[in-house]
C-alpha cells in the first residue's frame, strides 16, 4: 500500500479519517445505535476504501464514495449482530401468538389501552422536547429491532432487499417491524403524552 | 377482523402490498374503529418524524469519534 500513500494525487486515508471520520461515525451510529459497532463500521470502511481506492474516480465527492462503502459495512455488521442474537430461531408462528404482543391486547383482541393522538404533527416537530423523547424511545427498543426498523423507515429500501441482505425471512421481518412500531408508539404515548398532560394540569 | 389483526395488517401495509381482500377488510374495520384509526395515524406520524430524527442525529456535530477510537483506526490504517 506504500505506493498509494506516496502518490500525491491519491487521497491519503488519514485525510479521509480527519475530514470525514466524524461524519461517517455519526452516520453509522445513527443506524447501528451502538458506539462500538459504529467505530468498527468506520474502521472497516476506511480499510476497504484503501483496498479499492482505484475505484474512486473523483466523479463523486470522497464523502459520498465513503458513505456508499459504509452503507454496505453497516448491513454486514447488522447481519452479524442478527446472527449472534436472533430474535427467533426460526420463523415465528403465523397466528396471533406473537411474543410481546399480549400486553397490547386483551383476551378478545381489543386494545387494552386505546391508541390516542400524539398531537398535530407540524406543531410536534417544532418542539425540541418531542425529539428528545423520540430519541429516548428509539434507544429503548431492542437494538436488532431498532436497526431493522430504521433501515426500513429511513433508507426506504424495499423489504425484500433488506431481508435478502440480512438473511432473514419476510415473515420474520414483518413481525420485527410490527413489534418495533408497537413499542415505539407505546413509549411515545407514555412519555410524550404523559408529559403534555402533566404540563397542562400544572398550568 | 379484530383490532389485533388490524394493527398487524396496518404495520404490514407499510412493508408489502396488501391483497384486495385485506385492503377491504382493513377499510371496513377502520371505518368503525377509532382506536385503530388513531394507530394508523401514529404510524404515519412516527415514520415522518423518524426520518427527520435521523437527519438531526446525522448532523449533530457534537457527536464525534472518540480520541481513542480515532487512534486505533489510524494505527490500523498505517498497518495497511
Amino acid at each position: 500500500m506504500e505506493k498509494i500513500l506516496n502518490q500525491t494525487d491519491t487521497p491519503n486515508p488519514n485525510d479521509w479519517l480527519n475530514e470525514h471520520g466524524d461524519y461517517l461515525y455519526r452516520f453509522a451510529l445513527t443506524r447501528l445505535r451502538d458506539q462500538h459497532l459504529a467505530e468498527d463500521a468506520v474502521q472497516e470502511t476506511l480499510l476497504a476504501a484503501i483496498k479499492s481506492s482505484d475505484s474512486f474516480t473523483g466523479k463523486s465527492s470522497a464523502r459520498t464514495w465513503l458513505t456508499g462503502i459504509l452503507k454496505h459495512k453497516i448491513i454486514d455488521l447488522m447481519r452479524r449482530a442478527q446472527r449472534e442474537q436472533p430474535l427467533y430461531d426460526e420463523d415465528p408462528p403465523e397466528e396471533m401468538s406473537e411474543p410481546g404482543m399480549d400486553e397490547f391486547f386483551d383476551d378478545s383482541n381489543h386494545w387494552t389501552e386505546k391508541p390516542s393522538s400524539l398531537g398535530d404533527p407540524a406543531r410536534l416537530m417544532e418542539q425540541q422536547e418531542f425529539w428528545q423523547i423520540l430519541q429516548g424511545c428509539l434507544d429503548r427498543l431492542p437494538k436488532n429491532l431498532a436497526r431493522l426498523f430504521l433501515l426500513r423507515e429511513i433508507e426506504e429500501e424495499d423489504n425484500e432487499t433488506i431481508c435478502k441482505e440480512l438473511e432473514i425471512s419476510a415473515t420474520n421481518a414483518w413481525v420485527m417491524l410490527y413489534r418495533s412500531r408497537m413499542g415505539l408508539r407505546k413509549c411515545m404515548e407514555m412519555h410524550w403524552l404523559k408529559r403534555t398532560s402533566a404540563e397542562r394540569s400544572g398550568m | 377482523m379484530s383490532c389485533k389483526q388490524a394493527s398487524r395488517l396496518a404495520s404490514q401495509a407499510l412493508d408489502r402490498p396488501l391483497t384486495r381482500r385485506e385492503r377491504f377488510a382493513m377499510w371496513l374495520h377502520l371505518s368503525i374503529c377509532d382506536p385503530c384509526s388513531q394507530f394508523v395515524a401514529q404510524l404515519r406520524l412516527l415514520r415522518t418524524a423518524l426520518q427527520q430524527q435521523l437527519r438531526r442525529e446525522e448532523q449533530d456535530e457534537s457527536v464525534k469519534l472518540s480520541d481513542s477510537a480515532r487512534d486505533t483506526i489510524r494505527e490500523k490504517l498505517h498497518q495497511h
